[in-house]
């Protein structure tokens, strides 16, 4: 922390410090973001925890959850991390075109992820585990279910990127948007890591 | 059909006290006021340009401070009204009722509409000058967090006369403000008041850190920086780490009541006391976020006036980033009596202990600093002389209260009230009036009359001891807090003493807005742009800065650089070699801020009331405004040309660069 990171004061000629590189500096802003997504999601687990053995007398996790559903999801999870890792690296050699493609298998992957994870809550539902039924299975919805809206918002804003590219190229601005996306994505697939082992092996185990 | 309107309309605005209906009046009253002078004197496009599409930190931060002063004055009616309710025994000028709303409204606004905003708009009008950078990381962002905190505010006021106040305290512990307990929309206003001004607060702190760690002036190391500067960076990454936990907190009390989810019920398995974990592992931070950034202004006002550099800056930074770090590990001292076993509270009585180390550690610092200086005593001064016995006292009964055992005596009394509102007022109101004071010439470029400024002075520092004072003596005697009434014959002189105290405070508060209107019409002018002959960058310029702030961005070598460079030209030596001026490149302004504010609002308005009709096309609306600033960001910026920065500077500065 002592030493300034942005500009060492021999860069006498760079006087301008009005010429901060804007990329690095969105790039920068997203990280803290993500810290901040980072609490956000731990502060449910730290509840979902807390609230796990508090089942109401219902059936809890190991009684309802389909674990092939939950295998095929993560599946989908991680192949789409890897996709849009093959994006990003054809941005760096600007191939446009292969990037795209890989992107929207991306966005096709994490559908598929949604469409299992949304099955899978009508099944629960059907079983008669809501929202309502015990802290455990609030507790369970709210934070799966917040995990999948991050996924629906990625497709959103990645299905934005792709129409900005498709309109203006590759440029330092758009090859921001997709790096910055790309992290989204691999943070959201750790997140589910995390979820995978915390609420569903641990519950099964 | 008729039946069914009025049947609605006396259930959806608030009726029966005649207290409301004049607040009615005048809220209408007030509108159409403004509605008709913004028209008769052409004033909408001039609204419209250069304030509410704004991206500029400067205008930003005055709209902060103003809507702040609006919300004081909202949160200082209630405090007023509570006190007079308690000045004698058996009142009845408040129902109990009203009473529970009243000091409930009165904690939110004044943390979160109050002293919030007042942070966030010294931090605006400050820190970017004072680093030597042209704008904050993202200005459209700032914008967006200006109009998130706005819609929160408008929707957590509105409730005061549709639908009803929240009446669950400042915290809203469940299950009193679960829908068991709590069936009304008073809740639902305070949930998603403080929700979206939540998300503009963490904003506000993403950017901030960004802020300070991309744009500093060449040279400016960190530990170059001024201390201010320092206790904004404390104050936000504090913030990034506390907000979200008060963002899902909210979330869950939301799922409870709108879903009938189990988090905090009594049934289905819920645990009202996870709640109260969660809140409050936001809500110590919080309490140190709002007032790391005042002692930044009283390191800055004290090196000012006393003519000194700062006495221990590493320490003084140190004792900080400490702060910061150990106010997340003391939350559990704010419910000692829940039960958790001595362990656990001898474990957060320490770390609260602590926490009064660096504290005192920065108290000696400004005492060294004043050390044989050549102190002189403007207003700004005098609210940091101020502070330090207020503090002090605030912080020996808060090392009180840490100490759990003694707590369970304590905790929930007037002793709890008077302990947090001498720190809250002593240390981040007087802090905030501080800097206050002290930028304010380079807000608006000129001064603010020293005389009335004396007097609001006095009266709030008497007022101040005069009403809390009393109440720790009463709350020793067994006077608890959130009671609408009492009986006790012994505590009627305690009593009458504190609301006298209120009084004073309420009439010093009158006379800072006469201060200020005062002032604007006689005022001495800020010639110099340094009428304080201080020390930091953001006195190199004229006041008010112009809008691309520094011509040239100048080269930092130490500390104090404006004090070192004024040295240097005492000396005789050659001034700063500013390079030639340049093209600056400069954000466009953009309307998209406050119409996603209002889609906010409409959200959750919509969710308030339980009206999927009206919160979906808010929610829709919010995401149209996303897409469309994804869309035009890279159009979103311009140029300003050399000659017009030439011709602009030779007017502020009459011909001398
Ligand atoms: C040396 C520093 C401090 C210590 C040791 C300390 C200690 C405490 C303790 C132990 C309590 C809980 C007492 C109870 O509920 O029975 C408390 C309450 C409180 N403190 Fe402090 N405190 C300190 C500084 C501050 C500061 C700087 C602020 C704000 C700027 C603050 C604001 C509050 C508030 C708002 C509450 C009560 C909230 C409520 O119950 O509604 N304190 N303090
Ligand atoms: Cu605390």
């Amino acid at each position: 922390m002592a030493q300034s990171p942005a500009h060492g004061s021999d860069h006498h000629d760079h006087h301008a410090a009005g010429h901060h590189d804007p990329q690095d500096i969105k790039l920068l802003g997203f990280w803290i973001f993500l810290v901040t997504d980072v609490i956000l999601f731990s502060t449910l687990f730290a509840t979902f925890i807390v609230l796990r053995n508090n089942t109401n007398g219902f059936e809890g996790g190991a009684d309802l959850f389909n674990m092939t559903g939950v295998i095929a999801e993560t599946f989908l999870l991680l192949t789409s991390s890897f996709t849009s890792g093959l994006a990003v690296l054809a941005m760096h050699q600007n191939k446009v075109k292969p990037m795209i493609i890989w992107l929207v298998i991306t966005g096709l992957l994490g559908a598929g992820f949604l469409a299992l994870e949304l099955t899978e809550f009508v099944e629960l539902v059907h079983e008669g585990a809501t929202l309502q039924t015990s802290a455990f299975w609030s507790a369970f919805f709210t934070l799966v279910g917040t995990h999948g809206v991050h996924v629906t918002i990625g497709i959103g804003w990645m299905i934005s990127i792709i129409i900005q590219i498709v309109r203006r190229g590759l440029n330092a601005d758009t090859k921001g948007k997709v790096t910055v996306f790309s992290l989204y994505w691999h943070f959201l697939d750790a997140v589910w890591i995390f979820l995978l082992s915390i609420v569903y092996l641990m519950e099964v185990m | 059909m008729l039946e069914n309107i009025k049947e609605f309309a006396s259930e959806f605005f608030v009726t029966g006290d005649p207290l409301i209906y004049g607040a009615d009046v005048s809220i209408v009253l007030a509108t159409l006021g403004i509605v008709f002078v913004l028209t008769y004197f052409k004033k909408w496009g001039w609204l419209w340009r250069n304030w509410i599409t704004t991206v500029d930190h400067k205008k930003i931060g005055i709209m902060y401070i103003l809507a702040a002063i609006v919300m004081l004055f909202r949160g200082g009616v209630d405090a007023v009204m509570m006190r007079t309710q308690l000045a004698f025994p058996d009142l009845n000028f408040l129902e109990p009722e009203h009473y529970n709303q009243i000091f409930t409204t009165h904690g939110v606004v004044m943390i979160f509409f109050m002293a919030m905003p007042l942070m966030f708009g010294l931090f605006n009008i400050v820190v970017p000058l004072q680093i030597g950078a042209r704008d904050v990381a993202f200005p459209y962002l700032n914008s967006l967090s200006f109009w998130l905190f706005f819609a929160g505010a408008m929707l957590f006021n509105l409730s005061f006369v549709i639908g009803g106040s929240p009446d669950a305290g400042w915290l809203a512990y469940p299950p009193l403000s679960g829908s068991q307990f709590n069936p009304g929309v008073g809740q639902n206003f305070y949930i998603w008041g403080i929700q979206i001004s939540g998300i503009g607060s963490l904003a506000s702190g993403i950017n901030f850190i960004v802020t300070i760690l991309k744009m500093r002036a060449p040279g400016m190391t960190m530990m170059k920086m001024p201390m201010f500067t320092w206790s904004v960076f404390a104050a936000s990454t504090t913030i990034i780490f506390a907000f979200p936990i008060l963002t899902i907190t909210l979330l869950l009390l939301f799922m409870d009541r709108f879903f009938g989810a189990h988090f905090f019920t009594l049934d289905g398995g819920g645990n009202p006391m996870m709640y109260i974990n969660l809140i409050w592992m936001w809500g110590h931070p919080e309490v140190y976020i709002v007032v790391l950034p005042a002692f930044g202004v009283f390191s800055e006002t004290v090196a000012t006036f006393a003519r000194k550099r700062l006495f221990g800056y590493a320490s003084m930074v140190f004792a900080m980033v400490i702060i910061s770090i150990i106010s997340f590990f003391t939350w559990a001292h704010h419910f000692f009596t829940m039960g958790s076993g001595a362990n656990v509270n001898a474990f957060f009585a320490v770390t609260t202990m602590i926490i009064a180390i660096p504290t005192g550690v920065k108290i000696f610092n400004w005492l060294f600093t004043m050390y044989k200086g050549r102190i002189t005593f403007p207003t700004p001064m005098m609210w940091t002389i101020a502070f330090i016995p207020a503090f002090v006292v605030g912080g020996m009964t808060g090392v009180m209260l840490s100490v759990a055992p003694a707590d369970f005596q304590f905790h929930n009394s007037y002793f709890l009230i008077a302990h947090f509102h001498q720190v809250l007022i002593g240390g981040v109101v007087f802090g905030y009036f501080a800097g206050l004071y002290y930028w304010w010439p380079k807000m608006f470029g000129f001064k603010l009359n020293e005389y009335l400024g004396k007097w609001a002075f006095w009266l709030w520092n008497i007022g101040f001891y005069v009403c809390f004072m009393p109440q720790y003596l009463v709350g020793l005697d067994g006077m608890t807090r959130r009671i609408s009434v009492f009986s006790d014959p012994n505590w009627v002189g305690l009593n009458v003493v504190s609301t006298i105290g209120a009084y004073i405070m309420g009439l010093a508060f009158l006379f800072q807005v006469a201060q200020i209107g005062y002032s604007i019409f006689r005022h001495e002018k800020d010639t110099t742009g340094d009428i304080w002959d201080a020390r930091t960058l953001e006195w190199s310029m004229p006041s008010p800065a112009p809008e691309y702030n520094f011509a040239v961005i100048p080269q930092v070598h130490g500390r104090d650089e404006w004090w070192e460079e004024k040295e240097r030209r005492r000396r005789g030596e050659k001034p700063w070699q500013l390079g030639p001026i340049e093209p600056i490149h400069m954000p466009k302004n953009s309307a998209i801020p406050a119409i996603m504010a209002i889609c906010w609002f409409v959200l959750g308005f919509g969710l308030v009331f339980h009206w999927l009709w009206m919160a979906i096309p808010g929610l829709i609306g919010v995401f149209i405004c996303l897409y469309a600033r994804s869309f035009s960001a890279h159009k979103a910026e311009y140029y300003i040309p050399v000659e017009e920065i030439e011709r602009t500077e030779a007017t502020l500065r009459g011909g001398a660069v």
